[in-house]
């Protein structure tokens, strides 16, 4: 939003309250514009895995796109925690879908029709819900199938005896980072994705602002390279989508299979 | 980074927890756990239904591969028997005609035999009465020349001997 002509890169991100809701505790619950596109995501999901509920033996198009992620995320769990990673086939897909269409939601060129796009995924308090959410649940089936066995995750195979006192500290560290790291990667390229397109985006407007020799001389490199970035953030969309849903079965599959 | 400074906010972190829990927990129960395992189902019929197709397929070809050795194996056999009576026809015609051969080959040399016995006996009789002939006109030719009377044994002995040199 252009202020005074001058394109703040980070207003993007604000959360503006739509309306108030209820108080819990001393805290006011709102309806925002990240729940609005909250919820927006769910119901297109929704929508998008409805397309896939013909159950037809020779499936539609549309049936094959929902099968193709359904898909695509059970050979996932299948490959990396083996039969038993069925079980958590639909968190981790409901996880790696609800990011996916954040994300593509957030890329999408909202502000042509005058709505106030907006990335949900590029907040830290949603990516860090999410992932102490996965984190949690890696805790608890972990405790929950292997008892206090499961704190030998932290003593890998082979570990020579020398080294005991170190290693366990090692692991136990690199354990203890992964919802921060889990949480800050998907957090820290969406924000960054989107700052990126907001700066090229100011550099147009600010040198056609400055006449119509700076305005071609930037404005066009500038445009060119927001093409480019545009296609770069909607692969970064999938793939930070991939890699929260590929980590999160991978910490499973310590959890379920420890080492 | 209003990210960070939002936290600052009193509704901030709650109505952002609430909302995500809410919508998130819509996808997982909704989504997650009531359509993705139909869909999983489907797949997997699918799945099985080919896996099930192909196998009954390769049991289809194996029978008929089997079929169709079975009936090799089946005219293999008949026609080896066929040509096993072909060649009993033959033999059996081949030795009929031996043995008819035979048979005339014998009546002939009988035949043959009899008709060289006759002919040297002819030839004999033929012979004596030539020799007895040329006894009694060389009897003649010299009674006639000569007017000697020669005994008859003795011009049979010499027409005798220039018949047989």
């Amino acid at each position: 939003m252009a202020d005074q002509g001058k394109v703040d890169p980070m207003h993007q991100f604000e959360v503006q309250k739509m309306f108030d809701m209820f108080h819990v505790g001393n805290h006011e619950v709102a309806f925002t514009t990240s729940a609005m596109w909250m919820v927006i995501a769910g119901l297109l999901l929704w929508a998008f895995m409805i397309g896939g509920m013909k159950r037809q033996l020779v499936p539609g198009r549309w049936q094959v796109a929902v099968e193709g992620f359904t898909g695509f995320i059970s050979g996932m769990m299948n490959a990396n925690i083996g039969p038993e990673g069925r079980k958590y086939t639909p968190y981790v897909f409901s996880l790696f879908m609800f990011i996916l269409m954040l994300n593509v939601i957030g890329l999408m060129p909202f502000g042509l029709f005058g709505l106030h796009p907006f990335t949900v995924t590029s907040h830290f308090a949603i990516t860090g819900f999410l992932a102490i959410l996965s984190f949690s649940i890696v805790l608890i089936v972990g405790f929950w199938r292997h008892g206090l066995h499961f704190f030998s995750l932290f003593v890998p195979h082979g570990t020579p005896w020398w080294l005991l006192w170190l290693i366990p500290v090692i692991e136990l560290v690199s354990f203890l980072v992964r919802p921060f790291s889990l949480a800050l990667r998907l957090f820290v390229a969406m924000t960054a994705g989107h700052v990126l397109m907001k700066v090229f985006a100011s550099f147009i407007i600010d040198g056609i602002a400055a006449g119509p020799a700076v305005g071609l001389g930037v404005g066009i490199p500038s445009m060119a390279l927001m093409v480019g970035i545009s296609g770069l953030e909607l692969l970064v969309a999938g793939i930070q989508a991939y890699v929260f849903a590929l980590l999160t079965s991978l910490y499973l599959n310590d959890a379920i299979n420890l080492h | 980074m209003p990210q960070i400074s939002q936290f600052a906010e009193n509704w901030y972190a709650a109505s952002q927890i609430f909302w995500v829990l809410l919508t998130f927990g819509f996808v997982f129960f909704v989504i997650g756990r009531g359509m993705l395992p139909k869909i999983e189902a489907t797949v997997d019929a699918r799945d099985r239904k080919v896996a099930d197709d192909l196998a009954a397929a390769k049991a289809a070809h194996a029978a008929a591969d089997a079929l169709e050795e079975s009936y090799r194996q089946q005219s293999d056999a008949s026609r080896a028997a066929a040509q096993k009576s072909v060649t009993d026809a033959k033999d059996k015609a081949a030795k009929d005609a031996e043995k008819r051969l035979a048979k005339i080959d014998a009546e002939l040399a009988d035949k043959l035999s009899a008709a060289e016995a006759d002919v040297r006996a002819a030839r004999s009789s033929a012979m004596a009465e030539i020799e007895s002939v040329a006894a009694e006109a060389a009897g003649d030719l010299v009674a006639k020349l000569s007017g000697v009377k020669i005994a008859a044994a003795d011009a049979k002995a010499a027409v005798k001997a220039v018949l047989h040199g």
